[in-house]
């Protein structure tokens, strides 16, 4: 192609030189499938925590003496309680982590999660609602009643954006906070007027150690609503970017924002319901994603689902060996690990 | 050609575009000018779906942008407003690549890669593509998005001050290949401009508006008269020959 324009080319820095980007996708999926080995190697070792002595070296060890009755409980233990406790933490650590990189999007904000913007509150709100009501729902009505509430907490937070437009980025999340607040402290009112202020607890601080099986199933549908967040992976980058931006692309603004706020606030809701909210990861997982591979969505997506998950499962053996054999709640964990990791991004951040 | 009838847009008790009817002929490049407030940047907003109209239709080559499927529009007229600062962190190959979304819808043939392979080479901007489009200067990004409306490859491109935050080296350089574009691919480009001179020297029609109405719509010569120009900006501009373009002096 012949041109006569004579733009300048700018100097490239060593290292950003022009690439394949095949060979580029090739080098991120390697490092992809890396990271998800040792994501691998902490959910076994995961499994292998607890009280009860069962080690990969313990069933060996029962195997080659024999004691086959032995052998079986420690298999029972894994099957009723560690491989569910696991698969609850990875399961809650992707897909929460996913949540907040859609609520980022969505908001055009990087310091937004589900539980900064009112969506947790609005789902715990939810869940105390038909608590009180219907006692005696099962736990699929609840999440679906927790669910309806995280909706409607998360259209208020972005409706109150639109009418709002505000022009510090540092403002938007503590609109949020605000928003979170109020619902929380009404919330917090009426389970204290109704003695169920232990129960709300229990929905605040996320704990795995009630991860039973037959309790946590219901986490496997976080699994599909991740999956669907990446096949729509395209249409959320175009949204971070801007309505106006969307519907030059041809795509329907309005539709991309009900998805994702379905998403969100499913997700959240189904972990608020099977093991409590986990502050602040979704904040600092995609924040240090965006900062290794930037911000496009369909790249983005598995490192935030692997990390969140590797995060998640790291945080969940510290909570359980800590104190050993006692423990602590896992989202005290992160959200003090996921506080100074976010101090110091945001450190970072002002430096560059 | 876009057919503009009847276009109008009210905030409130004010209207900003007032009943503005008119057409724009396919091929060349076609400038809005006009002083502040005029309503330029609404109307091309409108003409692009991007804002609703308060009354009128527009018509994009018989496509009624009311009631046309956007992504099929998308593939006809795209639209690049002022303000381009991404909140998302993107490098310059991926922005590009998104001009391919109404096509593609985000899975990349073979004949998508070679158009964002196009635009960037068009745009100088292979040294920069795996960049952070945050991280380039303000003209750097500027090129970096128009590359992103010539991978996107419509009939029709629609620019809201393009010249925005480019100095007058980058400024004529963006011109130019606007002017380029028009030649080598067919296109037509609608720019709403500030700079008399540049919409002067490198416009085939322009169009002026004042207080939301289309006051004039003609090739360069007829816009550009003392008589003309004093209508439009309500202050008198001295306009030379100089190598045969048509120059206003304003500056004293």
């Amino acid at each position: 192609m012949s041109t006569v324009v004579t733009v300048p080319r700018a100097a490239a820095p060593a290292g950003s030189s022009s690439v394949d980007p095949r060979a580029a996708a090739l080098r991120n999926a390697r490092r992809l499938v890396a990271a998800s080995a040792v994501v691998l190697v902490l959910a076994v070792a995961s499994t292998f925590v607890g009280v009860l002595d069962v080690t990969p070296w313990s069933l060996w060890r029962q195997l080659a003496t024999g004691d086959l009755d032995g052998f079986r409980d420690a298999v029972e233990v894994i099957a009723v309680s560690r491989f569910p406790r696991t698969a609850s933490v990875v399961l809650a650590g992707l897909a929460l982590s996913v949540a907040g990189l859609i609520m980022q999007l969505m908001a055009r904000n990087k310091f937004v999660e589900p539980s900064t913007v009112g969506t947790v509150e609005s789902a715990q709100a939810g869940l105390l609602v038909v608590t009180l009501l219907l006692p005696a729902a099962p736990l699929m009505a609840k999440m679906g009643v927790a669910s309806l509430f995280a909706l409607a907490g998360t259209g208020l937070f972005l409706l109150v954006l639109q009418r709002i437009p505000l022009r510090n980025s540092l403002l938007v999340p503590l609109v949020g906070i605000m928003l979170g607040n109020v619902i929380a402290s009404v919330t917090t009112f009426f389970a204290y007027r109704f003695d169920l202020l232990q129960s709300l607890n229990a929905w605040m601080i996320g704990d795995f150690s009630g991860v039973l099986r037959g309790r946590y199933e219901l986490l496997w549908l976080v699994l599909a609503l991740t999956v669907v967040g990446y096949v729509a992976a395209d249409r959320f980058t175009v949204a971070g970017m801007g309505q106006e931006f969307t519907t030059n692309l041809g795509i329907d603004h309005r539709r991309v924002m009900v998805l994702g706020m379905t998403l969100v606030a499913l997700i959240s809701a189904v972990v608020v319901v099977t093991v409590g909210s986990i502050p602040f990861l979704g904040l600092v997982v995609p924040n240090l994603v965006s900062m290794l591979v930037g911000d496009n969505v369909r790249r983005t997506v598995p490192w935030v689902a692997v990390l969140g998950a590797g995060f998640v499962l790291a945080c969940d053996i510290v909570a359980r060996v800590i104190r050993y054999p006692y423990e602590i709640p896992v989202g005290t964990i992160v959200a003090v690990v996921g506080g100074v990791l976010f101090l110091a991004l945001l450190l970072r951040g002002r430096k560059r | 050609m876009i057919e503009l009838t009847g276009v109008t847009k009210r905030y409130g008790a004010q209207t900003v575009v007032d009943d503005v009817s008119g057409s724009i002929e396919s091929g060349g490049l076609i400038s809005i000018i006009g002083a502040n407030g005029a309503g330029k940047s609404t109307l091309l907003s409108m003409a692009a779906r991007l804002l609703p109209m308060d009354r009128g239709s527009v018509f994009v080559d018989e496509l009624d942008i009311l009631s046309t499927p956007s992504d099929q529009l998308a593939r006809k007229l795209s639209i690049l407003r002022q303000e381009n600062t991404l909140s998302v962190r993107l490098s310059v190959r991926d922005l590009v690549a998104f001009g391919r979304h109404p096509h593609s819808k985000g899975r990349h043939t073979a004949e998508d890669r070679e158009h964002v392979e196009r635009a960037l080479r068009y745009l100088q901007l292979e040294e920069l593509a795996d960049r952070y489009v945050d991280e380039l200067s303000g003209g750097q990004r500027q090129r970096a998005f128009i590359a992103m409306v010539i991978a996107q490859d419509t009939d029709y491109v629609l620019l809201d001050e393009p010249l925005n935050n480019l100095d007058m080296k980058h400024a004529v350089e963006m011109m130019r290949l606007l002017r380029q574009m028009t030649h080598d691919f067919g296109k037509t480009v609608v720019l709403v401009i500030h700079d008399i001179n540049f919409a002067s020297c490198y416009s085939d029609r322009i169009m002026a508006m004042k207080d939301g109405a289309l006051l004039h719509h003609g090739t360069p010569d007829e816009i550009m008269r003392p008589d003309v120009l004093q209508e439009i900006y309500g202050i008198d501009i001295r306009v030379e020959q100089v190598d045969g373009h048509r120059i206003g002096i304003y500056f004293a």
